[in-house]
C-alpha cells in the first residue's frame, strides 16, 4: 500500500456513505448509499493469481481517495471450468491472469479478506465464466455475495459451451446464490450482457441483453442485480444508452428489485499514450455522471499493454473519481440532477425496446426465449464466433463514429439507413482501423482535445 | 495454403482470430477457425482429420506461453509434423520472455510471433506458400 493510504482511507470513509450497521450485508445497498450522497463508485478489474498480491490490491482499492468497491477477478482457468490446470499453473509458480478461487483454499480467500471486506467495502467476483457453479460455491465459502455474468454474454462471444447448457448452468448459479449465501448478505448479481463484444456492436443489442439477463436472475431468485453497458465509440450514443437502461429496468424488472446501471470504461483496444488512455478513461467518469449510471468498472493506462500493476489500478480509481466528483458538481450548479430516464426516447432506447418484446414474445421463461431467440436469429451478435449465433447481422461505424447495422439478419430492427456507404468487403486493415478507432482518436487528440483534470503523480 | 486458425484452451478472446481470418484470406490462403478456448484434444482432432498445411495459434490473454506450449507438445506427441506457429500477447508482463519462447521453439513451434507482428507471420506465411501449394484467388469476407 502508498505511504499515504491510511489518512486517504479516513478521508474517504468519511466522504463515502455511511455503511448500515444494522442492515443487510448488500453490494446493491451500498452502491445506492454512494449515489445518494452523490457519489459514482469506482471499481477496478483487479486480479493477482498470489494471494498476498491479492491482498495488498484489495487493500489499496480500500484505501483510495474514492468510493471504490473490490475486485477478485478470476483467471482464464478457473473460467474454463480447467481447476486442475489452475492448480498445476499455481505449483510451477506461473503468474496467472486471475485469481483462481478454486484452486485457493476457503481459508486462504478468508486470510486474502480478512479485515479488509466489509460492509463498507464490498468486493465482487468478476470471471467470465459460463460453467460458474464451482466458482459461486467458492466465493459464498469465502464470505462473498456479490458476482456477475449471465446465460448469454458468458457464453456466446467467448467460449465453446452450448448455449443451452449455459443457460441450465446460471439458472443453478442464481439459484445456489440464493442457497448459499446467508442471510443477512443478499446475493448480488451483475449482468455483463451490456459489454459482451461491445466493441462493434451497436448499443441497442447490448442494452437488450443487459435487459434480459437481468430479468433471468430475478426470474431465478436473485433481488439485488445491476445492468452493465461498456463505453463505445461515440458519447452522445454511449449516454443514450445509458439511459435507455435505467428505463427498461424500470419498465421490465419486478419492482422490488434492487439495481442500479454500472458503466464500463472503453473495452476495446487501449490508448498506448499515457494522456489518452487517461483523457478515455475521464470521460467514462463524466458519462456516468451524466447519463445516470452509479458504478464504473475503470480502465489503467497500462491496459493496452499488459496486466495492470495495483498502483496503476489505484491512479486509474482515483483519476476516474475525480472527474466524477467535478462532472458532479457541475451538474448540481447547472441541472437539478442526472437527466431522468423517463424522457429518454432515443433511437437506442427504441431499438433495445424491439428486442426485448421480441425476446418477451417467445415466452415466459428468460432462459428458453433467450435460446429460442438465437437459434432463430432474432438476437444475433455481430462478429461472434460461436456456433449457436446466427451471424448474420453485421456493424459499421458511420462517419461520425456511431455504431451502425449494416445487416440485422432475423433481427427485429431494420438496417441503418446509410449503410449503403458501408457495403464494401470487410477486410483486415478496415477492421483495425475500426478496433483501433478510438484509440487513435485519444492517443492523437485534434487541437481542442486536453485533459481536464491532470492524474495523481505516483508516490 | 489451408491453414488451421485457433485460440488457446484457456483463451476466449475472438477479435484476435476475426482480424487473422481476414488478414490470411485476403493473402489467397483458405482458412478454417476453430474459435476460442480450444483444448488440446480438440486441436489434434482438427488437425489429423483435415491435415492443414499451416497451423497458427493466437492467444492474448497472458497465458499463451503456457497455453502454446501444451498445445503444440499434444500436436507433436500425436505425430502431426505439419508447421506450427503461435503468436500474441503471451505472457502477463507485457514483454517477450526469450526462455519461454525458447522452450516452445524446442517443443516443436516453428516461430513465435510477438504481439501485432503481423508483418513477420505475412514473410512467414509468403515464404511457405512459396514452397506449398499455389495461392487460391482472394476471397475477402463480406461485411455486407
Amino acid at each position: 500500500m502508498r505511504p499515504g493510504g491510511a489518512v486517504l482511507g479516513s478521508v474517504r470513509r468519511a466522504a463515502a456513505p455511511d455503511p448500515d450497521p444494522g442492515g443487510a450485508l448488500s453490494f446493491g445497498g451500498f452502491v445506492a448509499r454512494a449515489a445518494r450522497a452523490g457519489r459514482l463508485v469506482v471499481q477496478p478489474r483487479m486480479g493477482f493469481s498470489d494471494p498476498g498480491r491479492m491482498r495488498t490490491g484489495l487493500a489499496a482499492t480500500r484505501s483510495a481517495a474514492a468510493v471504490t468497491v473490490g475486485t477478485l477477478t478470476i483467471d482464464s482457468y478457473t473460467r474454463v471450468g480447467d481447476h486442475a490446470g489452475a492448480r498445476a499453473a499455481l505449483a510451477e509458480g506461473a503468474r496467472l491472469n486471475g485469481y483462481p478461487i478454486t484452486a485457493h483454499s476457503a481459508e486462504q480467500t478468508l486470510a486474502v479478506l480478512d479485515g479488509i471486506a466489509d460492509p463498507a467495502f464490498p468486493v465482487q467476483v468478476r470471471h467470465g465464466s459460463s460453467r460458474p457453479g464451482a466458482i459461486v460455491r467458492a466465493l459464498a465459502a469465502a464470505g462473498l455475495y456479490a458476482t456477475e455474468g449471465g446465460p448469454v454474454s458468458y457464453c456466446l462471444p467467448y467460449g465453446r459451451t452450448p448455449l443451452a447448457d449455459s443457460v441450465e448452468n446460471w439458472a443453478r448459479a442464481c439459484e445456489l446464490l440464493t442457497e448459499l449465501v446467508p442471510a443477512p448478505a443478499l446475493p448480488h448479481l451483475e449482468s455483463f450482457g451490456g459489454c459482451m463484444l461491445g466493441q462493434l456492436c451497436p448499443p441497442g443489442l447490448l442494452v437488450a441483453l443487459s435487459l434480459l439477463e437481468a430479468r433471468f436472475f430475478t426470474h431465478h431468485g436473485i433481488r439485488s442485480v445491476s445492468l452493465s453497458i461498456a463505453q463505445q465509440t461515440d458519447p452522445a450514443q454511449d449516454a443514450d444508452a445509458v439511459r435507455a437502461l435505467r428505463r427498461l429496468a424500470a419498465e421490465f424488472l419486478p419492482p422490488d428489485t434492487d439495481r442500479h446501471v454500472v458503466l464500463y470504461t472503453y473495452m476495446g483496444v487501449y490508448p498506448r499514450t499515457e494522456h489518452g488512455a487517461t483523457l478515455l478513461l475521464e470521460d467514462s467518469a463524466r458519462l456516468a455522471v451524466r447519463a445516470g449510471a452509479q458504478r464504473l468498472i475503470v480502465k489503467t493506462s497500462a491496459e493496452a499493454h499488459r496486466i495492470p500493476t495495483v498502483r496503476e489500478n489505484l491512479r486509474a480509481l482515483e483519476t476516474a473519481s475525480a472527474a466524477a466528483d467535478q462532472a458532479a458538481e457541475a451538474l448540481r450548479r447547472n441541472a437539478p440532477g442526472p437527466d431522468p430516464a423517463g424522457h429518454s426516447d432515443s433511437a437506442v432506447y427504441r431499438e433495445a425496446r424491439a428486442f426485448v418484446e421480441a425476446v418477451l414474445d417467445l415466452g415466459d421463461d428468460p432462459g428458453r426465449a433467450l435460446r429460442t431467440a438465437f437459434a432463430r436469429g432474432v438476437l444475433d451478435v455481430p462478429y461472434c464466433l460461436h456456433p449457436d449465433n446466427a451471424g448474420r447481422s453485421r456493424s459499421f461505424l458511420d462517419s461520425a463514429g456511431r455504431l451502425c447495422w449494416a445487416e440485422t439478419g432475423g433481427m427485429p430492427i431494420p438496417p441503418d439507413k446509410a449503410r449503403d456507404r458501408a457495403r464494401t468487403p470487410l477486410t483486415s486493415d478496415g477492421l483495425l482501423a475500426a478496433l483501433y478507432g478510438v484509440a487513435a482518436r485519444y492517443d492523437n487528440p485534434s487541437p481542442g482535445g486536453r485533459i481536464l483534470s491532470p492524474a495523481p503523480s505516483p508516490s | 495454403m489451408t491453414i488451421l486458425l485457433t485460440g488457446t484452451a484457456s483463451d476466449s478472446h475472438t477479435w484476435n482470430l476475426v482480424y487473422l481470418r481476414l488478414f490470411l484470406e485476403e493473402r489467397g490462403h483458405r482458412v478454417t477457425c476453430l474459435g476460442p478456448c480450444v483444448p488440446d484434444q480438440l486441436l489434434v482432432a482438427a488437425c489429423a482429420e483435415s491435415a492443414p498445411e499451416l497451423v497458427v495459434i493466437s492467444s492474448v490473454n497472458g497465458h499463451g506461453y503456457r497455453d502454446g506450449l501444451s498445445a503444440v507438445r499434444s500436436l507433436r506427441s500425436a505425430g502431426l509434423r505439419m508447421p506450427v506457429v503461435v503468436g500474441g500477447k503471451l505472457g502477463v508482463a507485457g514483454r517477450t520472455d526469450p526462455a519461454r519462447r525458447a522452450l516452445l521453439l524446442e517443443a516443436g513451434c516453428d516461430a513465435v510471433f510477438d504481439d501485432g507482428d503481423v508483418a513477420a507471420l505475412r514473410a512467414y506465411t509468403a515464404d511457405l506458400a512459396a514452397t506449398a501449394s499455389p495461392p487460391l484467388p482472394v476471397a475477402p469476407w463480406a461485411v455486407a
